[in-house]
């Protein structure tokens, strides 16, 4: 579904992707995992066009993406939920969701399916996102990024500083999202446990460069957790 | 009655009182009088596009008065007589092909606008790249060229002697609606998908582009209809005055708008109204401050430009201690009444 070949990334002088490549295909998680500054959302940013990438090359269901801008790639079916949730502050919680259209044409609803994953977010739809919990926020951010029935769904660190019932339920949904078999799932990582126990396969990311992939239900054996001690 | 209803009902009528007041107010307010309520709206129709840009969008833009510029010159010489022009340019003629055009106001009024919009358009393309003081920067500077060119270009504008004797078409049942039409645009545009981008693009650019939107077409546009709205009113405040040159378009006049939005609230319409005639009214009562002032004892001379001081001590009051504004980015809402229990409640709850 979605390919990554040979991709490089740089900012300014530093080298921060080299050579990234790999595969997300549909009804699985596949999980990058890597330890701070490596590079992941680095390379989350520039599969969303939000950075250019130096050179490689991107195709997402048949679609060659390398060059195309934001907008194009989030119409061809990219849902991305960015690390530290950015969401819009100022804008309620309807109108974040709203925002989830942007890449429709006009006329287009949030779908149901997305309240029925958050039942929370339809008591709170008047609320600004700005005034939600981190873990609210989180859920809105996930929701908004269905908003569009997306065939990729990208998450970069969903877990990171969320009490640990909201991870729970972002477990959840993720397992569900993957287990209707349509959509891909590329789930950026540092909480070991959370990563291992929804990853179909994985990918380790270090100085950015993929050191090391396989099945998710290998993670262990591979030794994936000490590579990230180190 | 359902909410709905109830508000549509009250807007009508809210609608025809406004009209009323209009109409009663074109009858018995005095020349000066309706000088003001005229500016007035002008300075809605200004706040407002100013507000798009800034508030609503949030690109930090200070070339208005250029757009303004644009925009009353056009309508000034798509208006002015054969021989209101003869008499005008009396250093150097007009250029041939202006100087036996004359076309009705309203759709000079309109040309107006899309000459400003088109400049806005063309400045805007390269200078939205820009982020934040630089864009600033590089729209102020824009306003100043605007000028040098107006006041160089004798056979087109007259030079720095500007245009004398435009008709008086900023009346009452002119400038009102361009402000009642400018509200309502407001509104149905920040409800929108289109302004629910800009929103998001003014609180996270990055993730806006995430979400799909084409974030600089969105600034571009913005930018374009605001300078459509800022030539409109340039045009109107010309028509106002009857008088227009390039001197009264320096970054004083940007300056004042700015007053207005900040007063009233950044990104929202009806706090730029409200500031746009408070302020309006404000601005000519406390005209005697810039006169000689008698304190009964002893008077002062007469020193122009201390009524803007006031101004601006309203200005930096608001930015340090209420940054938000009037209403903050709030909006006027007929359900404002019923929660505040001035009203009947809607519903049962409570
Ligand atoms: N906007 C930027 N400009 C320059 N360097 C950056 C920028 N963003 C990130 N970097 C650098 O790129 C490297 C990778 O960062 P990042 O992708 O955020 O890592 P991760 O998400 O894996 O923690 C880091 O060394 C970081 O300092
Ligand atoms: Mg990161």
């Amino acid at each position: 579904m979605l390919t990554v070949e040979g991709l490089n990334q740089r900012y300014g002088g530093s080298h921060i992707l080299r050579g990234v490549s790999f595969e997300a295909p549909p009804g699985e998680v596949t999980v990058l995992l890597g330890r701070n500054g490596v590079g992941k959302t680095t390379l989350l940013k520039t599969l969303m066009g939000l950075v250019p990438a130096a050179s490689g090359r991107v195709t997402f269901l048949g679609q060659e993406l390398s060059r195309a801008p934001s907008h194009r790639r989030v119409q061809a079916g990219i849902g991305y939920v960015p690390q530290g949730r950015e969401i819009f502050p100022r804008l309620t919680v309807e109108e974040n969701l709203r925002m989830g259209l942007a890449s429709l044409p006009g006329g287009a609803r949030v779908p149901d399916r997305v309240f029925e994953l958050f039942p929370a977010l339809r008591t709170m739809l008047r609320r600004r996102g700005g005034d939600l919990s981190g873990g609210q926020q989180q859920q809105l951010a996930i929701a908004r990024a269905l908003a569009m029935r997306p065939r990729l769904l990208i998450l970069d660190e969903p877990t990171e500083g969320i009490q640990p019932s909201v991870i729970q339920e972002i477990e959840r949904v993720i397992r569900a999202l993957a287990a209707e078999g349509s959509m891909a799932i590329l789930l950026v990582e540092q909480y070991y446990e959370f990563a291992r126990s929804l990853a179909g396969r994985y990918l380790v990311m270090q100085r950015g460069e993929i050191v090391r992939r396989g099945e998710g239900s290998a993670m262990e054996r591979d030794g994936v957790r000490g590579l990230l001690a180190l | 009655m359902r909410p709905g209803r109830r508000h549509l009902l009250l807007s009508l009528a809210a609608g025809a009182l406004f009209v009323v007041a209009l109409a009663l107010g074109d009858q018995f307010l005095d020349s000066f009088q309706l000088r003001v309520s005229s500016l007035c709206a002008i300075y809605v129709v200004l706040a407002l596009s100013l507000n798009l840009v800034n508030g609503f969008t949030g690109l930090f833009s200070l070339g208005h008065a250029g757009f303004m510029a644009v925009g009353a010159y056009t309508c000034a010489l798509l208006t002015m007589t054969p021989e209101q022009k003869e008499m005008n340019f009396f250093l150097a003629p007009v250029v041939p092909w202006l100087a036996h055009l004359s076309i009705p106001f309203l759709p000079a009024l309109v040309a107006a606008g899309l000459v400003a919009a088109l400049i806005g358009f063309l400045v805007g393309a390269p200078a939205l790249r820009l982020k934040d003081d630089y864009l600033a920067i590089a729209t102020l500077g824009f306003a100043e060229i605007i000028r040098v060119v107006l006041t160089n270009t004798q056979t087109l504008t007259n030079g720095a002697l500007g245009l004398k004797g435009l008709p008086m078409y900023a009346t009452t049942w002119v400038v009102w609606p361009c402000a009642a039409l400018s509200v309502a645009f407001m509104v149905f545009l920040t409800r929108s998908s289109y302004g629910r981008a800009m929103k998001a693009v003014r609180d996270d650019e990055i993730a806006a582009g995430a979400m799909g939107v084409d974030v600089f077409r969105v600034k571009v546009v913005s930018f374009t209809v605001s300078s459509f709205m800022a030539g409109v009113g340039g045009a109107l405040l010309g028509h106002l005055l009857t008088t227009i040159d390039p001197k009264m378009f320096t970054f004083m006049l940007t300056f004042n708008i700015l007053l207005v939005v900040v007063l009233g609230g950044i990104g929202s319409i009806t706090g730029s109204v409200i500031a746009a005639i408070g302020v309006t009214i404000l601005m000519e009562v406390l005209r005697f401050l810039d006169g000689p002032l008698n304190f009964g004892l002893f008077e002062t001379e007469a020193r122009p430009g201390l009524r803007m001081v006031v101004f601006s001590l309203l200005l930096m009051a608001v930015v340090l201690f209420r940054q938000r504004g009037l209403m903050g980015n709030r909006e006027f809402s007929w359900s404002m009444f019923s929660r505040a229990g001035l009203a009947r409640r809607e519903d049962g709850r409570a």
